[in-house]
């Protein structure tokens, strides 16, 4: 008796494992980071502490920012809805191990694409959502307008951990100027020490910068020197090892750019399904089967458009509107004189 | 037999699980680090840091090995350990005697000090001497000079720097004196041992202190001069002081919070280790025709130390291990340097964290054995 019910339960337990298989696609099999994502129900997020325009928590708690609007992106293409995102505020230090670790699925957090993060520490980047530079910033009255003016002894306020550490070594260095680093852990106190007056110049990436200003006691007493001393681009970052949830978000990411170079924005996608251009048609869904690739359904970029907008429009909202950087600089597309250029989704 | 095994069985299986849970995350540590693409190993510590540091106790920039940029930490964290604890032993003892004064005034404000210190975090009082202090300090153009060649800024406090000639011959005199003071000790304690004739051993000894290094001085080619910092201007607002030696604001921030606050920990210790010295003890001394000073070098703090010395260890414990709390004002402390930026460049997390906790196991040990030897020392010896 006892030896068929053993039989019996193996039997229904391979029955179960056979037709859970055959219920999910491949991608979905394939992709743990996706099937727990959707076991779940939200997009677990990495995103900074707050810097306006890129990712920054209201007095209610809603963050904003470009990039908070991938991981919303990223919602709504694996689960239809672009506010199921539950975001995890890190540190520069913090943030590469809660992604290796586990804690997070998508690092989206200025973070600044190189070499060795992306070969090196169990990490790939994905693509780029904002071109940055490192630059500096000064009190006007300081009479500075220009890198060119910085002697010997001047003390730099920074954050730790970060590329903007290594980047300022190799700019004063290259200049034969001595200088003091002060390094902090968290960007608000390294705001309120350059602030007080601790160090004669402010040095992270210029988006950064023009966020950070906008924190200030007086944001007018400070300028933003016009040189750039390195290339900073900002993207999106997975685990390494799930190609099937890299490619989705890339794709949310590139999907959110291609829309904005066909015109397609959160209000007319709709309409656009009627479009007689295949590529738009493609995008909003009405054309190919773009979305089993990953094993979602064929809406899921027209989700995106619909719920979190095209690119121009999320840094219209976030950075532009916002008075953080008006102009998109080469943060606009390659057709209109930027370097936003993606590979076509087809 | 049956005995022997029953008192085996059980620590073996204690020591059968400790291994057993050990090896269970080393070997989950292991294979997620191969899923998860990351190498494990201690190469990147002889590869170039490419950071530099603000403050630091050796040649270093960021020329130099990771390996380096470890001791500049390290270094930096003994450092602000070691001021940190003698300035809270010296505070520590003068409140913790002033809250047994008879004066109502220095007891009531001595224990006002205790209760407002001890009770607030540490992380908010180590924000608040930061941060008043960066709003308070002058700019360097505005700085008022102390005794004409000090400079409290918010750039920093900046200090002449001394300037030596045969400093050699000055440190060689300094040992002397020192080795000489011990000499008369023994001598003056075998002097009143056999003799019972007392030799003034303190003033030798300060006179010699004194008088030795002067001869150096004097006889012995020693020069000494100071370098006074400069005012500089970087811009049309920002000044710097050039030559001399300064102290970051971070440095002495830290310093001042981790004193103040552990001060009044080891105060209290020192207020229990005196009233726990019985009343008759005192009294008994006088009674034999002892000064007051010696009652108290001879009777009361031998006795009363032996209460001070070990809770007083932990304290010392807590304020080396408190340190790591620099890396919230930017002091290059083992933390900030090593665990923050040298991680994060290297993303060897396993490697460092496992390193910097050893770290601090190492010193914590030093210090604790470093204090068992003295208190054992102080002990009742039982003959």
């Amino acid at each position: 008796m006892f030896k068929y019910l053993k039989q019996l339960t193996s039997l229904v337990a391979m029955v179960a494992v056979l037709f859970t298989f055959t219920t999910e696609s491949m991608a979905a099999k394939k992709s743990k980071t996706l099937k727990n994502t959707q076991k779940k129900g939200f997009v677990r997020c990495g995103v900074s502490q707050g810097l306006p325009g890129f990712s920054n928590a209201d007095a209610a708690g809603n963050w904003t920012g470009v990039d908070v609007d991938v991981c919303r992106a990223v919602a709504a293409a694996v689960l239809g809805d672009a506010n199921k995102v539950k975001f995890t505020p890190l540190s520069a230090k913090e943030r590469f191990t809660a992604l290796t670790s586990g804690e997070i699925d998508i690092l989206s957090r200025n973070t600044t694409w190189t070499l060795s993060r992306d070969a090196d520490i169990g990490l790939t980047f994905v693509g780029v959502n904002f071109y940055d530079g490192q630059g500096f910033m000064v009190r006007k009255s300081s009479g500075i307008t220009s890198t060119g003016q910085f002697k010997d002894g001047i003390s730099a306020c920074t954050n730790i951990g970060t590329t903007t550490e290594l980047n300022m070594r190799d700019f004063f260095n290259s200049k034969g100027i001595k200088y003091e680093p002060v390094a902090f852990e968290k960007a608000d106190e390294v705001v309120a020490a350059y602030d007080a007056g601790r160090c004669d110049t402010y040095t992270t990436d210029k988006s950064g910068l023009a966020a950070q200003r906008t924190k200030m006691k007086n944001p007018d007493e400070h300028i933003v020197l016009p040189e750039t001393i390195s290339k900073e681009p900002l993207g999106p970052v997975v685990r390494q090892g799930d190609s099937v949830w890299e490619d989705i978000v890339r794709w949310s990411l590139n999907t959110m750019i291609e829309a904005e170079e066909y015109g397609i924005t959160s209000a007319n996608a709709d309409m656009m399904k009627t479009s007689d251009n295949p590529a738009i048609k493609r995008l909003v869904g009405a054309e190919g089967e773009l979305g089993a690739a990953f094993g979602l359904d064929n809406d899921w970029s027209l989700r995106i458009i619909k719920q979190v907008g095209n690119y121009g429009e999320s840094y219209k909202r976030n950075i532009a509107d916002t008075g953080i950087l008006p102009d998109r600089g080469p943060n606009q597309l390659w057709t209109k004189g930027g370097i936003l250029y993606v590979p076509p989704a087809r | 037999m049956n005995l022997k095994l029953k008192d085996i069985v059980p620590q073996l299986i204690t020591v059968m699980a400790v291994v057993l849970i050990f090896g269970f995350f080393t070997y989950n540590a292991q294979i997620n680090m191969e899923n998860r693409g990351i190498d494990f190993g201690y190469g990147f510590l002889s590869q170039e840091s490419s950071f530099d540091v603000q403050f630091s106790l050796i040649e270093y920039d960021g020329s130099h090995s990771y390996f380096r940029a470890y001791l500049v930490g390290l270094l930096n964290t003994i450092l602000v350990s070691v001021i940190g604890i003698i300035i809270a032993t010296i505070l520590g003892v003068i409140v913790g005697v002033a809250r047994l004064s008879p004066n109502y005034l220095i007891n009531k404000f001595a224990a006002f000090y205790v209760e407002f210190f001890r009770n607030i975090p540490l992380l908010l009082q180590i924000f608040f001497w930061y941060f008043a202090a960066l709003r308070a300090l002058p700019l360097p153009q505005d700085a008022e000079a102390i005794f004409g060649v000090f400079f409290l800024t918010i750039k920093g406090l900046y200090v002449p720097a001394f300037i030596w000639q045969n400093f050699s011959i000055f440190f060689y005199s300094i040992v002397a004196a020192v080795i000489a003071i011990i000499v008369i000790r023994i001598h003056a304690k075998k002097v009143q041992e056999n003799q019972g004739k007392q030799i003034p051993v303190f003033f030798i000894s300060l006179g010699l202190i004194f008088i030795l290094p002067l001869l150096s001085f004097l006889i012995g080619g020693v020069r000494l001069s100071f370098e006074v910092p400069v005012l500089k201007q970087l811009a049309t607002t920002s000044f710097i002081y050039e030559g001399g030696v300064s102290l970051p604001p971070e440095l002495i921030a830290l310093t001042l919070s981790l004193s103040l606050y552990t001060a009044t920990f080891i105060a209290e210790c020192v207020r229990a280790g005196i009233q726990g010295v019985g009343k008759g003890q005192k009294e008994a001394a006088a009674s034999i025709g002892l000064t007051p000073n010696q009652v108290l070098k001879l009777v009361i703090m031998p006795q009363a130390l032996r209460i001070i010395i070990p809770p007083t260890t932990n304290q010392y414990l807590n304020l080396t291990k408190n340190s790591s709390l620099a890396a919230a004002i930017a002091y290059p402390d083992l933390v900030l340097v090593f665990a923050g930026t040298a991680l994060m460049q290297t993303g060897k997390a396993i490697e460092i964290v496992s390193i910097t906790m050893f770290t601090y196991l190492t010193l914590s040990i030093s210090i604790s054995i470093l204090m068992n030897w003295y208190n054992k020392r102080i002990a009742i010896q039982e003959k």
